[in-house]
């Protein structure tokens, strides 16, 4: 072991030895990228399938606190880009990881949060086939920012978007809402809420594969992320030129989720979630999406919670327990928690 | 959730409106000549939104949103003096979440905040008062903000830093009254109200009897009310009921959080640290005789106003209002949010002009959140 | 400015600075009990107080809150047998 030092200094940024360490015993050792290139060279049969399209995506990962319950930041990193791939119909199957890391990171951290990598990449069947570190003086990062970027095969004839949806297509979710978001909120500790809440952050390549498999028919998914539920739903509807209309009713939320916007006056809707993904299918196919969904631990609460239909164009309505309706609209900045 | 989730029963929620309808038919209530409730307090407005009931209320029942949003009514001015604290070097201000938004002539906090200044949002007073024995080399500064419900809370945080002799511990106090705007409304000539939501949390401290002049002396019904959406169609129906009784009366609604008296140890407690200011400056209602607290000179030592000598001088409450803002016309019921000329052109979440666009509480953004609303009428 | 909730006191916390432990729905946070402190602190544990920006500001009356309930359930039935009066009566005419 060359890599003697607890903390990151500027050396390890510095393109000499000790940067060669870090990278050597920190990232590749565990991510084992193919080849010694500063590129991936790769090839797949599902490649070359006539028809086949490749799906390319990337997103930059920004968490406090770095560790929480149910995961950390690399795992964010892995589920977040996977994700991105499966909810457009994509097989994920590479990834790229960049590394920010402030001055005085502990080692010890980064191991921990790359074998989390390590592990949710292997679960998602993708490989990290690259990657990058820079190191920053302190107070220049926030610990360690992670980017990643993904590339997935989409099968032919396989073409699955917004624009697709039809009136009368149902609105599905793969679970309960918000725990990412309350638990990290619980997590940070400035507000002194303490739960049993862990996020529900997950890859979920796996599901779409199944949910597609079972019901070839699902016309949209999104995954729920910044923004929550709410969000995708706006997006999804102003792009289908459709109207949304949900039943709180139906809305799968956790008591201690509840209990988090009770008293912070927050609207569950706009929590983030990292592991769950809202989709449209036709209706006659929505019983075998939800028997495939319900088949994997990370769609076990799957349900159905709404409906799209003709109407106003990119309105999301909530129907709320006895019948009021009200507007659920994009949110404007960022959800503050609030005393009255 | 116990004592909430009972108070949303749609089964109950569908008899009261029908009790409600009946009871509008019988006084001859109708959407050309409606009943105007005024809900006093932001809390009610947003659960009538949240859960719709505006929709699901007989046409003749017309709600009119209070004043009672402490970020809506806040002057710009005050704006404009807490960030001049947050700005100072050594400061960590903190507030409320709701607080951030509200743009001052200069900058909101949360500008503020990006801008540089220590400014965090806490849940508690308790809170800015943990960061003040955490950091003893600075000066936490807490941004007292509200009614008489949240009042208690700033009141019992001095003094509990005065029994630590904490010297590193202030409140910029903003803290307003309920009664004294009610008054107010109900003198203003144009006033066509028929009765009121009181607030519920309000008299959780205060008890029901501040507002016995309402009833007595301007003949119009007030019902404390609770949160749930059953709480608010149930003091509907009771208000209509006296209504059509002819009577006028104090009653409580919300008899499991409000007690008659109020709380003695809140009352205390606010007796204890703050006196009455001789007015105070309300955004779009402007100065109301005797509806602001200031902190009383023993408790100096935690007055922000004094240590930085800010004060609340009438000279400095001469910064102009936005122009073409018409947030009084619609707190006093004079005009709804969509009526005015720059709801969804000059004002929206984004761009706010007046307060009732920031807090999610206010009037005009729960119209434009809840109703999808999106220009003037 | 009203944002309060019902949360059951499970612990006291310093009893010196009046605090507890309340829970809201599984979510825990330390309040300050001062305005609903008898001379038994221990006495409040499994009480349900209305919570406001970390305060327990009032201790829910359990009674009262069954009486309201126990209203709007009577006015339900009484709607019930208004309706079943409507439609007997349109079924009459």
């Amino acid at each position: 072991m060359a890599l003697r030092d607890t903390h990151v200094t500027m050396a390890h940024g510095g393109g000499g030895r000790a940067m060669r360490d870090l990278i050597d015993e920190v990232f590749t050792s565990v991510f084992q990228p193919p080849g010694s290139e500063d590129q991936a060279r790769l090839t797949g049969t599902a490649l070359q399938e006539p028809g086949a399209r490749l799906a390319f995506t990337t997103d930059s990962f920004v968490v406090t606190p770095l560790e929480f319950p149910g995961g950390d930041i690399g795992k964010l990193a892995v589920c977040g880009t996977v994700n991105d791939l499966a909810v457009g119909g994509a097989r994920p199957l590479w990834l790229s990881a960049a590394f920010i890391i402030e001055e005085g990171c502990e080692i010890a951290l980064l191991r921990r949060i790359v074998a989390t990598m390590a592990a949710e990449a292997d679960k998602a069947g993708v490989r990290i086939v690259t990657g990058d570190t820079k190191v920053v003086e302190r107070g220049k990062a926030d610990g360690v920012f992670i980017t990643t970027a993904g590339v997935g095969v989409i099968p032919p004839g396989r073409d699955i978007g917004a624009a697709r949806i039809r009136p009368g297509d149902v609105v599905i979710v793969n679970g309960v809402l918000g725990d990412h978001g309350a638990a990290i909120l619980a997590a940070r500790g400035d507000l002194a809420l303490s739960t049993d809440l862990a996020s529900d952050c997950a890859g979920l390549g796996h599901l779409m594969q199944a949910a597609l498999a079972a019901a070839p028919g699902i016309s949209a998914a999104r995954d729920c992320t910044r923004g929550g539920l709410a969000s995708a739903l706006n997006e999804m509807a102003a792009e289908a030129g459709l109207a949304v209309e949900i039943q709180e009713t139906a809305l799968p939320l956790r008591p201690e989720v509840v209990g988090v916007c009770e008293i912070l006056g927050l609207d569950p809707l706009y929590l983030a979630n990292e592991g769950r993904l809202v989709l449209f299918c036709p209706e006659a196919e929505a019983t075998a999406a939800l028997a495939a969904l319900r088949s994997l631990p990370e769609g076990r609460d799957s349900t159905v919670i709404g409906r799209a239909s003709q109407g106003q164009a990119g309105r999301v309505t909530l129907r709320t327990a006895f019948g009021g309706a009200r507007i659920v609209d994009m949110l404007v900045g960022e959800q503050l928690p609030r005393i009255c | 959730m116990k004592f909430a989730s009972e108070f949303r029963d749609p089964v109950a929620a569908r008899a009261l409106l029908s009790a409600i309808a009946r009871m509008a038919d019988r006084i001859g209530a109708s959407r050309d000549r409606p009943v105007h409730i005024m809900e006093i307090c932001g809390g009610h407005t947003h659960s009538i939104f949240r859960y719709g009931l505006d929709k699901l209320i007989h046409d003749g029942i017309e709600f009119i949103h209070g004043p009672g949003c402490p970020v809506c009514v806040l002057p710009m001015a005050r704006v404009d003096e807490c960030v001049e604290i947050a700005e100072r070097p050594g400061v960590i201000f903190t507030t409320f979440g709701d607080a951030m938004r509200v743009p001052g002539h200069r900058k909101s906090l949360m500008q503020a905040k990006s801008a540089g200044a220590d400014i965090r949002m806490v849940y508690s007073p308790l809170d800015a008062l943990e960061l003040a024995r955490r950091n003893p080399g600075r000066e936490v500064v807490f941004f007292g903000l509200g009614f008489e419900t949240t009042t208690p809370s700033t009141a019992l945080s001095i003094q509990q830093a005065a029994r630590e002799g904490l010297t590193n511990f202030s409140v910029f106090c903003n803290h307003i009254t309920v009664p004294e705007p009610i008054r107010a409304l109900l003198d203003d000539a144009d006033m066509t109200l028929d009765g009121f939501i009181g607030p519920g949390h309000v008299s959780m401290v205060i008890g029901v009897h501040p507002y016995d002049f309402i009833a007595r002396d301007y003949g119009k019904p007030l019902v404390v009310a609770g949160f749930e959406p059953t709480d608010l169609l149930q003091s509907v129906l009771m208000v209509l009921t006296q209504i059509a009784e002819g009577r006028a009366a104090i009653e409580n609604q919300y008899a499991r959080v409000v007690p008659e008296h109020g709380n003695p140890v809140s009352l205390a407690a606010i007796a204890d640290v703050y006196e009455r200011r001789p007015s105070f400056e309300w955004r779009g209602l402007g100065e109301i005789d005797a509806s602001g607290l200031r902190i009383r000179a023993k408790y100096a030592a935690f007055d922000a106003e004094e240590k930085f000598g800010i004060g609340y001088a009438a000279s400095s409450r001469n910064v102009p209002e936005i122009e073409g803002c018409c947030c009084g016309a619609v707190m006093t019921g004079k005009m709804k949010p969509p009526q005015c000329p720059q709801f969804g052109t000059g004002c929206s979440p984004e761009m706010p002009l007046g307060a009732l666009m920031v807090s999610s509480e206010g009037a005009c953004a729960a119209y434009w959140q809840y109703s999808g609303i999106r220009a003037a009428e | 400015m009203c944002l309060g909730i019902p949360g059951r006191i499970v612990a006291i916390t310093h009893a010196d600075r009046l605090m507890a432990m309340a829970e809201v729905s599984g979510v825990r946070r330390e309040v300050n009990v001062a305005p609903v402190a008898g001379n038994d602190l221990e006495a409040l544990v499994g009480q349900w107080a209305l919570i406001h920006v970390g305060f327990a500001m009032a201790l829910i009356d359990e009674e009262e809150a069954a009486k309201t309930l126990q209203a709007l359930q009577d006015l339900g039935e009484a709607q019930e047998t208004l309706e079943q009066m409507a439609s007997s009566a349109e079924a009459l005419a």
